[in-house]
């Protein structure tokens, strides 16, 4: 009888206990069903936010007072702040291309592509590329967290108060200056990368500079250039609107400023490489010649 | 001057404001009392459409702010100067930048002329040599300063002031109210002031009204508010008498 009822007793700990699990396993699925359901409407809430704030910004543009004076102080002042950082990443970007496709061209007996084919990859993909995603990664987060920090400190609104529009004032001006400034640091990265895919290329081959950049133009066409700087207004703008909106948009106190600033950073670079994709696609579908 | 009516605003179901009616006579200081989260800031920032109300009208010089549209409300706003509690100078402008910043946008005045006024609030303040200072550079009290100098210069007819005594010592706290009133009478304003201050209230109030859960509870002489029998204003006063017992300046 005893072993029976000991037999029972253990049979129903086992029950408890599994119906404990269960009941855990459904509250932590539970959690996870919760925080997942959270995470995808904030994402779409900041997408239909940024699509919102873009048209805002494009009402905006064409309503006056033009502030030029401080686009052109946004423009000297980014541009400035990232100059040395893509200047840099770019002569290593174009001299480890070099220094990797040598190689590989001379298995096939093709090293007299060197120049052509560092040229196109750069012009066409990753100059324009990497040189947004730095660009991100140093103007953005900085937009960011100043238009953050300016929320949260109440200095949009006394600008709000004393009756000038803080959006024309900060977000036009700046998302302007991003559009326009970057094309023009892609067109250095582009030549700085040139450079350094030089150095690597005199290094394996005898090659003089005049017969390099021949080489160069010669494999790089028209086609290659202009939708490669062309998307670079389009990451510009990317850059300038994401980390606008976020500071803008920021919640209150200093976490909010951080938060501002990291996720800048980090839906401009996904927006980015989202948008590169899509544009290369419409460039090809829309420009065969470049096939 | 400025007539409040049936003021609603709630923040995810949370009533802050239930109710709220008031008017303010021109050239009157009134003060709006209350503990921490009863709705004071909102109140103010509802006068000026900073945030929507969900309900209720605001009346200022005649115009129903809560109906303007924003190039309505923004002349109007010309014509009222706000003090934030952090004071909000604008970090990357020096005092002479941000002294002229409402200038530049609002009016077409000569450089000389925007000198002059600059000057004119400088001397105010009492704080000419931190005319090209960065707010970095100053203290509490000075930033409240200068953001109250900011916010005179346009020669505003209405002031909203929220918490300027805030963060402050009892001294400084004791300068800004006195300087809000010299301000007042020099300017010829209007001000709505809130704080949960009464040292300051005492010095600034022409009338009163004490917020408690988004309703106002008293309204009236700052005097008889304090002697008040009203067991919620007996507490709410005997702890700021107490809070001033403990060291505050008189």
């Amino acid at each position: 009888m005893n072993s029976v009822l000991h037999i029972f007793v253990k049979v129903k700990d086992h029950f408890i206990i599994n119906q404990k699990l269960n009941l855990n396993i459904t509250s932590n699925t539970d959690k996870f069903l919760t925080r997942t359901e959270k995470s995808v409407t904030d994402f779409f809430e900041m997408i239909a936010g940024l699509f919102q704030f873009s048209f805002k910004f494009l009402k905006e543009i064409f309503i006056p007072p033009y502030e030029v004076e401080q686009i052109r102080k946004h423009m000297i002042e980014l541009g400035m702040k990232t100059l040395p950082i893509v200047g840099v990443t770019g002569f290593i970007l174009g001299l480890v291309l070099a220094m990797q496709l040598s190689p590989v061209l001379k298995r096939f007996g093709a090293e007299a592509f060197l120049p052509g084919s560092v040229g196109i990859s750069i012009v066409r993909e990753l100059g324009p590329v990497i040189c947004a995603l730095i660009f991100a990664g140093r103007v953005s987060s900085g937009i960011g967290a100043e238009l953050g920090s300016m929320r949260v400190t109440e200095q949009i609104d006394a600008m709000e108060v004393s009756g000038v529009n803080p959006f024309r004032y900060l977000v036009v001006t700046r998302v302007f200056a991003t559009t326009f400034i970057l094309p023009i640091l892609t067109v250095y990265v582009i030549f700085i990368s040139l450079i350094g895919a030089y150095i690597a290329v005199v290094l394996v081959q005898n090659m003089t500079w005049d017969y390099y950049l021949d080489r160069v133009i010669f494999a790089v066409e028209f086609g290659d250039a202009i939708p490669g700087i062309s998307k670079t207004f389009v990451f510009g703008f990317i850059v300038g609107i994401v980390g606008a909106y976020k500071g803008y948009t920021a919640d209150s106190g200093t976490e909010g400023v951080g938060k501002a600033s990291t996720s800048s950073v980090v839906v401009s670079s996904l927006l980015i490489l989202i948008f590169d994709m899509v544009l290369v696609k419409l460039t090809l579908w829309l420009w065969p010649t470049v096939k | 001057m400025i007539e409040i009516k049936d003021l609603h605003k709630a923040f995810n179901g949370n009533i802050v404001l239930d109710g709220v009616s008031f008017t303010v006579e021109e050239a009157e200081n009134m003060v709006v009392f209350g503990r921490s989260g009863t709705g004071k800031s909102v109140l103010l920032k509802c006068m000026i459409r900073l945030m929507e109300a969900d309900s209720g009208d605001v009346i200022i010089s005649g115009q129903d702010v809560t109906k303007l549209k924003l190039k309505e409300l923004n002349e109007l706003r010309k014509d009222i100067g706000f003090l934030f509690q952090g004071a909000a100078l604008y970090d990357s402008m020096s005092v002479r930048e941000n002294l002229e910043f409402p200038l530049i946008r609002n009016f077409k005045l000569s450089q000389v002329e925007m000198d002059k006024r600059v000057n004119k609030v400088l001397e105010a303040v009492s704080l000419e040599e931190a005319i090209d200072k960065m707010p970095s550079e100053l203290s509490g009290g000075m930033r409240k300063r200068i953001g109250l100098a900011r916010s005179v210069i346009t020669n505003p007819k209405l002031m909203l002031y929220d918490e300027p005594t805030t963060g402050l010592d009892p001294i400084t706290s004791k300068e800004i109210s006195s300087l809000i009133i010299d301000l007042q009478h020099a300017f010829k304003m209007t001000s709505v002031v809130v704080t949960h201050d009464l040292l300051c209230a005492k010095i600034i109030a022409d009338r009163a009204i004490v917020l408690n859960d988004g309703k106002i509870v008293a309204e009236g002489d700052i005097k008889n508010l304090v002697t008040s029998e009203d067991p919620l204003l007996k507490n709410f006063f005997s702890d700021e008498i107490i809070e001033e017992n403990n060291g505050r300046v008189q």
